[in-house]
């Protein structure tokens, strides 16, 4: 297998997800089957293939130009789960703070 | 014209009847509901969200046009201002986008109408439709059967005629692939072609809006009406797009690649009978068949499996219960915040991928696995070059299987990739791709072959498609004049 649950655990606190104790073992063999599967490309010659992000020709991406539209902030609030005076709300950002 | 009459029509000859006055749009948008979707939709579920005061309300606004009063069911990841846009995540439950989709907006300056928002897989990510929030789609040509996925739930409610035309999204053949399981046509655009401003992302270099119809020239119309460059998309690829008004011209002449290495193992008997009966078909239009041998599928799964994930990682670390979305409960700090929300508001499948596309980015895989996929991607869209160097079109399967039943697939996530073999290459190389459907395999469910073209080559693809239409109408009439010519003489 080529992720472990200890891998498995630490790639989840990245991601900021929670996998429940008893699931790590069923979530690393479905990770590592599809891990295992991508080994195929190492029987596939890459020689003068350079890492491609976009195909082209998007690969050149323009720059941004600002178009001068804009949500309000009434709209850009609208949909947040919690705001107050204009801010979206938060808990405390450090453990142990009061908010 | 009553609903009766209505619901039937081709996108074309519906607008053109509500620009001449013989239907008010209202009635054109309302005809899909009053009828099939009557019978159907309560089994097929191919609907996330409806409204119908939005429907009467869109129908008034733009009464003329090219699609003037012409139904569109929209994937749930397209923005809509007057519709919530979920992408079938608990994630975004009630979301309602301040903005519409570029594409949407073009559709409805074109005088179509939203006549719902397509459920789809959450996120965009399955092959079945049934890893949506709101439950599974199922095939309306049997309803224990999957309609394919991404998006399908368009293709669904195009199938069974609530619609002639559907907006999905294709990102390793989300569009294509349910088009084949419903027996509908679907487009995946050229890379940049049509705007991805408003599509919720998923895999930002690979998503693409494509496009579900009843009838090549429909699909031909609405491609032209929505592609061209928005400043709005930095992938938005600059200068004119092709010219598709000749989608009516034939095949004459035209060279379509064969790899029938692919179809020699692992695929369904009753799919390369499709094949061969496309390929049959073609010829008889005046192409040329030339075979050849392409790269085996299974590199584009790996390689597909790798970038998408890596890149959905990346796109979806947006989603953090703050700025918008699901937001759990009692969290006492902002990292147990994200974390329940995220944890609470994804489904398995999608945390299933934001965990590989993570392992694949972190320090110490990323060489091995991204890169490796990305130098990968450079090969495989080398290869649809050189294949392209032979011929103008390639044939291929859609999938390796019929449509599948619910459930069967829902265990193994590598089987449900799998069925993704034949449409991933497009997407990795940006190339256009169409699915069509031929004869129906015994039993009736839908049967389709894959047309694959050049950068900017859908004008050819929907001429590919137009002449299967034409051979695959022609092939239903003979069999029908043979069982009209034999009955008199079997009395």
């Amino acid at each position: 297998m080529a992720i472990q649950r200890d891998e498995v655990r630490r790639i989840a606190e990245l991601a900021r997800l929670e996998i429940r104790e008893e699931d790590l073992d069923r979530v690393a063999a479905e990770l590592s089957a599809v891990l295992d599967y991508a080994q195929a490309l190492k029987r596939l010659d890459l020689t003068g293939c350079e890492a491609l992000s976009f195909a082209p020709p998007a690969a050149a991406l323009r720059a941004d130009v600002p178009d001068g539209r804009r949500l309000t902030a009434e709209q850009a609030l609208a949909m947040a789960p919690e705001t107050e005076g204009g801010f979206f709300v938060v808990p405390p950002v450090m453990e142990g703070q009061d908010p | 014209m009553t609903a009766r009459e209505l619901w039937r029509l081709p996108a074309r000859a519906l607008a053109a009847a509500v620009r001449a006055g013989e239907c008010t749009a209202v009635e054109a948008v309302s005809a899909g509901w009053e009828g099939p979707a009557a019978i159907w939709e309560r089994d097929v579920h191919a609907i996330a969200h409806s409204d119908t005061e939005a429907r009467v309300v869109g129908a008034g606004v733009t009464p003329r046009g090219p699609l003037a009063g012409v139904p569109v069911v929209v994937k749930d990841n397209l923005c809509t201002r007057d519709y919530p846009t979920t992408c079938c995540s608990r994630m975004l439950a009630g979301y309602q986008p301040p903005y519409d989709a570029t594409v949407v907006r073009l559709l409805r300056e074109a005088g179509g109408v939203i006549s719902g928002k397509g459920n789809m897989d959450e996120f965009a990510m399955g092959s079945s439709t049934e890893f949506s929030c709101y439950g599974p789609t199922r095939n309306p040509y049997d309803l224990v059967r999957v309609p394919g996925g991404s998006s399908g739930g368009p293709a669904a409610a195009v199938a069974y005629g609530l619609a002639p035309l559907g907006l999905g999204s294709d990102t390793g053949g989300s569009v294509r692939q349910p088009a084949a399981f419903c027996g509908v046509i679907g487009l995946k655009p050229t890379y940049g072609r049509l705007s991805r401003y408003g599509l919720v992302a998923f895999a930002s270099s690979l998503d693409q809006v494509g496009i579900f119809g009843r009838h090549t020239g429909d699909v031909a119309l609405i491609y032209a009406l929505l592609a061209g460059p928005d400043p709005l998309d930095a992938t938005s690829r600059p200068g004119p797009p092709p010219d598709v008004s000749g989608w009516d011209g034939g095949v004459e002449g035209v060279r379509f690649g064969w790899p029938a290495n692919l179809w020699r193992a692992g695929v369904d008997a009753e799919v390369v009978a499709g094949l061969e009966e496309a390929a049959t078909w073609l010829e008889r239009a005046g192409a040329q068949r030339v075979p050849f041998d392409f790269l085996p599928g299974e590199y584009a799964v790996a390689t597909y499996y790798l970038v998408a994930t890596a890149e959905a990682s990346s796109n979806l670390a947006r989603f953090d219960g703050v700025r918008y979305g699901h937001r759990a409960a009692e969290s006492p700090d902002l990292h147990a915040l994200t974390t329940r929300s995220r944890s609470a508001g994804f489904g398995a499948e999608v945390q299933r991928r934001i965990l590989l596309g993570t392992y694949a980015l972190s320090a110490g895989y990323h060489d091995e696995y991204y890169l490796t996929a990305q130098r990968a991607r450079a090969r495989i869209r080398r290869e649809y070059e050189a294949a392209f160097s032979r011929c103008d079109l390639l044939l291929m399967p859609v999938a390796p299987t019929l449509p599948f039943r619910l459930g069967e697939k829902l265990d193994d996530p590598l089987a449900m990739y799998l069925s993704d073999i034949f449409t991933l290459g497009a997407n990795l190389a940006g190339i256009p791709g169409l699915s069509a459907p031929v004869t129906p395999a015994v039993g009736g469910l839908p049967r389709a072959v894959q047309l694959l073209g050049p950068d900017d080559g859908e004008g050819l693809l929907l001429r590919g498609a137009r002449a299967l239409e034409v051979q695959g109408e022609r092939a239903r009439l003979e069999r029908a004049h043979e069982v009209e010519f034999a009955w008199p003489t079997k009395r």
